[in-house]
């Protein structure tokens, strides 16, 4: 697992001087395919998030560990495979169990339209498709993410 | 090959050109761009013209096809003998389903076989593993035993089709699995012809399917080439890989030079391994990727063979000229595709496959328009297939060979992709090797870094992308995805299961504690008894766990 701390003190917003917001950037699953996740994982840090990557082939078992280890207030996940559908309702269960249901969690990857209203209600946050712009991304999670109390 | 004083006028006249005509027009009307460059961002010139080749030799770096360094092509014919392998990559839900895939392709034309292998297979798990949970079937075809297997080619006869098989970390033990599968059909291992990618250096480059750290897994690798100079000698042992340093985001000088870095570090292992240079290397073959800045790719594909020649013959000291040659798989380009306006992919395949035509590939992949959004359907894979056949038997593009030969702009952008891509092999030299600088994550940051300068090209709109950055819709046109049945999961754990009960428990204990004690041991070939343990349906998770035990898993250093 690589943390980084964000280099931009002054992109963050004073609301959220406090602390500043933690967000772990998960790859769960068996795929391999890591450049989407690293891109957002750099740009976020870039942008003054706190950044905590776990690095490829986890269970949801290790990313919700990694998540209460961290005390992170948001997850982003990164599915290519396919098996998103049971990925996210899986990892949003263990975060219930964990009491860490208050952690936002959201997503992207390979994930055909049909299903993003299925796991939108099932408890996903936002699920950003292919094309989207990373600035997107950066803006959803500052305005959205605040540090849990 | 030029009179040297002719090349000075031109200079001299390019020059004139430039300062006077060029200047005035541009002052009148200026560039749409502020710099013109390639998809991998190196910038293009205005005009080619043939003064900065002082130094070209026609024969000495073109030469004939067929010959020496290859830069034309590897074959005097090319495809006036025969056009390039079809071979659509493909794989989903059970065995069944692909092998009715397979047997479709076919009877639309298709002329070789390649299996995409479900996530779970890629990693050396079985189906009812808990780490294969949601996955089954969804980005492959499902494969545990050789019972799997023996489905998927139910009724291809592996004596008359080559398969490629896209494996890596288990490479061993699925090619183990498909040697049994020809043994059942009656065919000689001599006589089976395909493809194991097994190339693990760029798994841990870029596309991350690795079970085992480098040194044991360079020791797989060398016993497979031995095990096949000496028993399968049509079988292609890696397929050296730059397709997915590319889609990982490199530029095309890095998918050059990591690739032929990895193919030097695979060639050096056979010959400490102590197996002649000449009795493995015919049979390594490469795999590149067909991105979207079309004279770029062409001349990528032309260093490639002129580069590898070279360092075969004058690094290696190969003797066989069939080990000079750099022969090749090509797949355009999945991460540009997008999934706005999805028609518009079916262009960008197009040209993508024209370029690997034009580059003198040897087969061809060409991505359905659906690929950024599910696994392909039908009537998407046969557009795909379809289009490769217009560039084959309408476009006249395969009447001559290198038909770009000699293009100032080509030749002079072949010349500087080899050049930049050797700049980088010796750097990766003085690092210690290839699996020296993967340790070092030299690679995996290069790659990296490349893939987030692009993107920042394309938010910033530097890099138009049409349909995504430039040209939009309102609303996309909706094009029919294929959905994977949820109950493939249930039926395939359940088979597994079954695999595992059927079968003679004394020999397949027998089997794993011989391929452990193998592997405990220097100088067995593991090949052997993993083709045993595939006779006996001992299953890949279990070969896998037996190996994990003695020879150590690798994990993500996760970087960012």
């Amino acid at each position: 697992m690589a943390t980084a701390k964000g280099k931009g003190e002054a992109a963050a917003t004073p609301k959220k001087a406090a602390r500043k917001v933690r967000i772990l950037v998960g790859k769960p699953g068996l795929d391999g395919h890591d450049r989407g996740a690293k891109i957002i994982a750099r740009a976020l840090r870039d942008a003054g998030v706190e950044v905590i990557y776990t690095g490829l082939h986890q269970t949801p078992e290790m990313i919700v560990s990694a998540a209460a280890q961290e005390d992170v207030d948001g997850i982003g996940l990164s599915i290519l495979s396919g098996a998103h559908n049971y990925l996210f309702p899986r990892i949003l269960q263990l975060l219930r169990e964990k009491k860490m249901g208050d952690v936002v969690l959201f997503g992207g990857g390979i994930i055909p339209d049909d299903d993003i209203p299925k796991l939108v209600r099932k408890g996903v946050d936002r699920v950003f498709t292919p094309g989207t712009p990373i600035q997107e991304i950066v803006d959803y999670v500052n305005e959205r993410i605040q540090p849990r109390k | 090959m030029y009179d040297r004083k002719k090349l000075a006028g031109i200079a001299t006249r390019r020059k004139k050109w430039q300062d006077e005509e060029l200047a005035t027009s541009l002052r009148k009307s200026p560039p749409r761009l502020e710099r013109f460059s390639t998809v991998s961002d190196e910038e293009i010139d205005i005009l080619y013209t043939p003064d900065p080749l002082s130094n070209f030799d026609w024969e000495e770096d073109l030469g004939y096809p067929g010959q020496y360094p290859y830069t034309r092509g590897v074959q005097p014919t090319m495809y006036r003998g025969r056009l390039w392998t079809m071979r659509q990559f493909a794989g989903f839900g059970s065995a069944e389903d692909t092998n009715a895939r397979f047997k479709f392709l076919f009877s639309q034309g298709q002329t070789g076989l390649s299996t995409a292998f479900h996530f779970p297979t890629l990693m050396g798990y079985d189906s009812d593993s808990p780490r294969a949970r949601g996955e089954v079937g969804m980005c492959g075809v499902a494969v545990d035993s050789l019972k799997d297997m023996e489905i998927l080619f139910d009724g291809i006869p592996l004596d008359k089709v080559t398969t490629s098989m896209t494996i890596n970390g288990p490479a061993a033990m699925i090619f183990a699995m498909y040697l049994a599968v020809a043994e059942k059909q009656g065919v000689p291992f001599h006589k089976v012809g395909g493809t194991i990618q097994n190339d693990i250096l760029k798994e841990y480059i870029a596309q991350h399917s690795w079970i085992f750290p480098p040194e044991p897994s360079m020791r797989i690798i060398t016993d497979i080439l031995a095990y096949c100079a000496d028993n399968v000698p049509r079988w292609n042992t890696i397929s050296i890989s730059g397709y997915h340093i590319r889609e990982a985001g490199s530029t095309a000088v890095q998918e050059l030079a990591f690739t032929i870095a990895d193919g030097i570090a695979y060639v050096q292992a056979g010959i400490d391994a102590g197996i002649p240079v000449d009795k493995f290397a015919p049979r390594l073959s490469y795999f590149f990727n067909a991105h979207m800045d079309f004279f770029e790719e062409i001349a990528k594909y032309r260093a490639a063979r002129r580069m590898w020649a070279r360092i075969m013959r004058e690094r290696f000291h190969a003797k066989d000229e069939n080990s000079w040659k750099l022969r090749f798989h090509t797949q355009t380009a999945g991460c540009a595709l997008t999934a706005q306006q999805p028609m518009n992919n079916v262009v960008r395949v197009a040209l993508q496959a024209l370029s690997g035509v034009l580059g003198g590939t040897q087969s061809l992949h060409t991505n359905s328009m659906d690929e950024t959004m599910a696994l392909p359907t039908e009537q998407a894979v046969t557009v795909a297939l379809r289009t490769q056949q217009i560039i084959a038997e309408e476009s006249g593009v395969a009447n001559t060979i290198d038909p770009l030969g000699g293009s100032f702009f080509v030749e002079q952008l072949t010349n500087g992709m080899e050049e930049k891509a050797m700049e980088y092999i010796r750097k990766i030299d003085e690092m210690g090797g290839m699996v020296a600088a993967i340790k070092q994550g030299y690679p995996q940051r290069e790659v990296a870094d490349a893939a987030f300068h692009f993107q920042r090209l394309v938010d910033a709109g530097k890099k138009r992308i049409v349909g995504l950055n430039a040209y939009r819709s309102q609303e996309d046109t909706l094009i029919p995805l294929l959905k994977i049945d949820d109950r493939v999961e249930k039926r395939q754990v359940t088979r597994t299961k079954e695999v595992r009960r059927g079968r003679d428990a004394k020999k397949a204990r027998a089997c794993l504690t011989a391929l452990k004690e193998g592997s405990l041991t220097p100088n067995v070939n593991l090949m052997p008894l993993l083709v045993d343990a595939a006779r006996g349906y001992v299953t890949l998770g279990e070969m896998c766990d037996t190996l994990r035990e003695t020879m150590g898993v690798y994990t993500d250093p996760a970087m960012f």
